[in-house]
């Protein structure tokens, strides 16, 4: 048994770059290869426990009511019809309930409004009893008491504020547009999203007296402790949350969640397990929306198409006294030259459900407005898209004069047009009813780490990696095994990584494509100062040490690794200087070839190819399957994720799967992946950047500009369903 | 869901008569259920068919086809006398759900499938067809599925069976075994009712009755195909579609069959756009034509007003389609 208490810690903080390249120097050979991920056996047998699937004897359940209205106070409900009901244990509501989870990283409770009511679906009161069957129907009976207060539903009629601290300009951008040779300028509309995970929002809570106990459904267990903590006023000491599996998230699990707050709140009151289980419907009504965005794009070029100016402006929305404002232009300051530019965001106060962080903030949807401006830019300038682009690429960022740590958007446009054939495409083609065109589109995202702790221990030659990180279905099991066993030369088969207890060492959590990064880079720290250890031991500088299955050598001698007795240390990575000192980011492109159907305007993809650069590839299975990934969502962005709102009382329309149309296999055509080969000194010790969300970033805009190739039509307001194509389509 | 008391029908006559009783019939369970589960539907007591006689494929006397009510949708699809004779139908079943739905969902139940309205759905919301008389919230509010024909000022809701549209436009009826044990049979033309007054009430049915068979009558000649639009590739359902038969006769159209989804309050047909394509040649000026007449009472709303437009265009694709050897 090992002893924790005395376990050395290793930090390094991220102030200059790292360009050793170590992981190169290692002997192992499975970083960067595809290692299947070792949950995925777990997963298909059904044996995963995710949130709802370990329950402990004697649990109850509980299920959420929803405010009927948009604005209000609730003074009560028929508490004494529904105790009365078969099997109902609890009926609860007041001033733990949220109004709306909490925003990524918050750290603290959400606002907890004691039963005001800002929005329909917002979750006002718990029932619990013995069978789900029995809380839903007792939940469906119950009757709030509520007094009506005004709302603003109408998004048209709400007034929008200005973000003063999210304004910058540089130059003249009114004068660019009058001197420039092309110009656009242009309004563009995205509709708001939601995340949808496979796994719903979960939580099952235990109280013994003085500890929660949580399996939850979560992204982030360092914050989500506080956030529960302070939700229940508990010390963050007195919560334990458990998250071996996380189904999904999206953004839409990075704060602590109702499910969460109510299972706790009811299991402390009854002293009895309680498990709360978020319906379709709740999760797409009371969890977390991307907002709609209004955007106006200004570019300015000269005759031979190069920018003179970008402006980008945004109006979003988000409920009253909500901090969240969806990033729209996060990637306008950098992504082009231009020496005359504007950014500014507006937000608008409405009762309908929270926004917050949903599949890549920010780029997702503003990249893909800009990136349907370049398009437009292109056949104003009659410069072809790619080329457009690429005379485009600023050498620093244009914004501030930083250095980029590395930008390969030219590498990933010439990539991506190579692999796809962009300068063979034939354009005017049609297949029977379906006109053919082709797109394509830049992609970018920044990158980022954050603190990160893991615990190594290296014990009979096997290894083990504890840390509180979560596994929300991208691989991170995969990556942590991969850079444990490759440093420390074991095969992954000897390494087990054990994730989601929150009493592990503490990681910056899956979010803003940064897990891999932050939690990969505590696992590469620590096993560095093993290797340094053992080093030491055999007397040797660590870089003339070589660990190989199981085996550690040095000039003439070699040991086997379990002849070390125990070794254990905590890694640790922070953010530093290299976050300011210079401009980090992904890179990308997207080429996509549509069919629009000259009848009915229905649109599909037909092939659509990715080319990225993201540092080091860590695992090029896992790592090509989050590309997949983004760009379906960027299929459904563009053709038909839409929420619909009514307006007259602000409540979510299509809050189900049946109506909110994700898109199915028949939607997704042959996709095809390409990785730039890359190392990013300034990012981590590991040369790694964020992959998880870049594949989303601008994906849409090569469909849509695909769609213009193909018909003419040129969509400024996602999704491009049918009926926004049909009075530009031929005459039968 | 509210709890409910089940019974097994063993016989038609149980089925029949629970109904009678109040029981609500369950066959697939694959409409019924979800709209238990959110309360929609409500029933104290549920009548479980899946156990009778009902699943087989007959021939009608006549040359035509008995399909049994529990026929699943899938084997229904696959059989090879629809495929051959039926096609429009074959491809109209393929076109809804998805697999693991058809393989669950029955002849009977896909007739009786209610509306996929949001506000049929949401019980905070109005909705004179679950809740009558508290008004209808697609009306003014959110409408992309909803009907722009046979409409009225209380309900604006489409019916969205694929099926049902196949078989409207293939002369289809319905055999129905009531209470009292006597068996009627009626032209799915008569079978619903347009919502006016009370959308609460989409068939004819009453209490106690039991679908047993859907007939189909003997195989006509001419081209036939069931074309569906949807917002997305699969597991959508129509914003419009066509289900047609044409035959075509030394250049002139001697027998013309049409009927939509997605745009009708129920599987609609109308006879005078038929009518208009019978004796004609087949042109696209004569198309837009009859798709004019079919749209002439259309009552649209902001989100579904896009859907005449695209009947129009959807139609006379269609009919090119069907007459294509002949149209220039
Ligand atoms: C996600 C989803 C997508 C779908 N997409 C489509 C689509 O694209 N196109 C499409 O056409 N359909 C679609 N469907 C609907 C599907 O076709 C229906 O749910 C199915 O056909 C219903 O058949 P069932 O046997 O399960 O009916 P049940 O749910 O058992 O019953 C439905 C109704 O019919 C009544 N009933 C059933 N049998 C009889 C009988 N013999 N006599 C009298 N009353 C009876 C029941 O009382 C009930 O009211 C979809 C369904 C889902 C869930």
């Amino acid at each position: 048994m090992k002893d924790l208490t005395d376990i050395p810690t290793a930090k390094v903080v991220m102030d200059k770059p790292d360009t050793r390249n170590r992981l190169d120097h290692m002997a192992q050979g499975v970083i960067h290869k595809g290692l299947p991920r070792p949950d995925g056996p777990l997963k298909v047998a059904g044996v995963a426990t995710y949130a709802h699937e370990d329950q402990p004897e004697g649990m109850l359940t509980g299920v959420l009511v929803r405010a009927p209205v948009s604005s209000g106070k609730m003074t009560g409900l028929n508490a004494e019809e529904i105790r009365a009901m078969d099997g109902v244990r609890g009926v609860f509501h007041g001033k733990t309930f949220l109004r709306n989870p909490a925003q990524g990283t918050a750290n603290e409770a959400p606002i907890q409004p004691d039963g005001e009511i800002f929005y329909i679906g917002q979750p006002m009161a718990l029932v619990v009893a013995d069978s789900f069957e029995q809380a839903r129907h007792a939940a469906k009976t119950v009757k709030l008491q509520i007094e009506r207060s005004d709302a603003v539903t109408d998004l048209s009629k709400a007034e929008a504020e200005e973000q003063e601290d999210q304004y910058s300009a540089q130059g003249d951008l009114d004068g660019a547009m009058k001197d420039a040779a092309f110009t656009v300028d242009q309004t563009y509309r995205t509709p708001g999203h939601t995340s949808n995970a496979m796994e719903p929002h979960a939580a099952i809570a235990q109280w013994d007296g003085k500890k929660l106990t949580v399996r939850a459904s979560c992204q982030m267990l360092k914050y989500n402790v506080n956030e529960l903590a302070d939700s229940l006023d508990l010390e963050p000491s007195q919560v334990h949350l458990l998250t071996p599996f996380t189904g999904g998230g999206f953004g839409a699990k990075l704060g602590i969640s109702h499910e969460a707050v109510a299972a706790g709140h009811a299991a402390m009151e009854l002293g009895a397990p309680v498990a709360v289980v978020l319906s379709r419907q709740q999760v797409a009504e009371a969890t977390m929306r991307r907002s709609e965005t209004v955007q106006q794009i200004r570019l300015a070029a000269d005759a031979e198409g190069r920018l003179t100016g970008i402006g980008h402006t945004a109006t979003v929305s988000n409920l009253p006294d909500e901090p969240f404002a969806e990033p729209v232009t996060q990637a306008t300051p950098f992504i082009y030259r231009g020496e005359n530019r504007e950014v500014g965001m507006k937000v608008k106060r409405i009762n309908s459900m929270a926004a917050g962080s949903v599949r890549a903030p920010g780029e997702a949807v503003g990249l893909t407005a800009l990136e349907i401006a370049m398009d437009e830019l292109a056949r104003a300038s009659g410069v072809d898209p790619v080329e457009l682009r690429k005379i485009n690429v600023p050498e620093v960022d244009p914004s501030d004069g930083r250095d980029f740590s590395s930008n390969t958007l030219v590498e990933a446009l010439d990539d991506g047009a190579r692999a796809f054939g962009w300068a063979d495409r034939e354009t005017g083609r049609t297949d029977g009813d379906w006109l053919i065109g082709y797109g394509m589109a830049s992609a970018t995202r920044v990158n980022m780490i954050g603190e990160s702790h893991a615990r190594i221990t290296l014990e009979d030659g096997k290894v083990l990696v504890e840390t509180d990180m979560t596994d929300v279905g991208t691989g991170t099991y995969a990556i942590l095994t991969q850079i444990a066993a490759e440093m420390l030369g074991v095969d992954p088969a000897h390494v087990t990584v054990d994730l989601g207890n929150s009493d592990h060492p503490k990681a910056a959590g899956s979010g803003g494509s940064w897990g891999a990064s932050s939690s990969g880079s505590s696992v590469f720290v620590a096993c560095e100062n093993l290797r340094s250890r053992i080093a030491e031991e055999m007397g040797v500088e660590e870089t003339d040490l070589t660990l190989q299955d199981g085996i550690a050598r040095a000039a003439n001698t070699q040991r086997e690794l379990a002849s070390f007795g125990t070794l254990a240390v905590e890694g640790v990575i922070d953010a530093g200087k290299t976050g300011e000192d210079v401009r980090q980011a992904t890179f990308g492109s997207f080429f996509a070839e549509v069919g629009v159907n000259r009848v009915s305007g229905e649109v599909r993809v037909r092939r659509m190819h990715g080319s990225f650069a993201a540092g080091r590839i860590l695992n090029e299975m896992t790592a090509r399957s989050q590309c997949l990934g983004g760009m379906t969502f960027g299929i459904g962005m563009a053709l038909t994720e839409e929420l619909m709102f009514d307006p007259r009382d602000g409540h979510l329309v299509n809050n189900d799967m049946a109506e909110y149309h994700v898109p199915v296999n028949l939607d997704v055509p042959q996709l095809t992946v390409n990785f730039l080969e890359e190392r990013d000194p300034w990012a981590n010790p590991m040369q790694a950047k964020g992959i998880g969300e870049l594949g989303i970033c601008g994906a849409g805009a090569s469909i849509v500009n695909a769609i213009y190739d193909a018909c003419g039509v040129r969509v400024r307001d996602l999704p491009a369903t049918m009926d926004k194509l049909l009075s530009g389509l031929p005459d039968l | 869901m509210r709890p409910f008391d089940y019974i097994r029908a063993e016989a038609q006559s149980d089925a029949t008569r629970a109904g009678a009783e109040g029981a609500t019939i369950i066959a697939g369970g694959t409409n019924l259920l979800d709209l238990m589960k959110l309360e929609v539907m409500a029933p104290d007591k549920v009548v479980d068919i899946t156990r009778l006689d009902l699943g087989e494929i007959g021939e009608a006397r006549d040359g035509g086809l008995r399909i049994g009510a529990l026929v699943t949708n899938s084997d229904l699809a696959a059989d090879m006398r629809v495929r051959k004779n039926y096609p429009a139908l074959s491809s109209a079943l393929l076109a809804g759900a998805s697999g693991q739905l058809r393989n669950k969902a029955t002849t009977g139940g896909n007739l009786l499938q209610r509306t996929r309205c949001y506000y049929f759905y949401d019980t905070d919301q109005p909705c004179n067809k679950r809740a009558p008389g508290s008004g209808c919230g697609a009306i003014g509010g959110a409408s992309r599925l909803h009907a722009i024909l046979g409409v009225s000022e209380n309900c604006i809701a489409s019916h969205p069976s694929d099926m049902a549209v196949a078989m409207r436009m293939l002369g289809a009826s319905v055999e129905i075994e009531s209470e009292d044990g006597e068996t009627r049979v009626v032209d799915l033309a008569e079978f619903y009712v347009l919502p006016g007054e009370d959308p609460s009430v989409e068939t004819v049915l009453k209490p106690g009755d039991l679908i047993t068979h859907v007939i189909l009558p003997a195989p006509r000649a001419g081209r036939q195909t069931y074309r569906k639009v949807r917002d997305r590739a699969s597991y959508a359902f129509a914003m419009v579609s066509v289900a047609g038969r044409v035959s075509v006769q030394d250049g002139r159209i001697t027998e013309a069959a049409l009927a939509f989804g997605g745009i009708g309050s129920q599987p609609w047909r109308d006879g005078h756009v038929e009518e208009m394509l019978v004796g004609e040649e087949p042109s696209t000026a004569l198309f837009a034509k009859a798709a004019d007449a079919l749209l002439a009472d259309a009552v649209t709303q902001d989100g579904n007003a896009f859907k005449v437009p695209l009947t129009k265009r959807t139609l006379i694709a269609t009919l090119k389609d069907l007459t294509a050897e002949i149209a220039q």
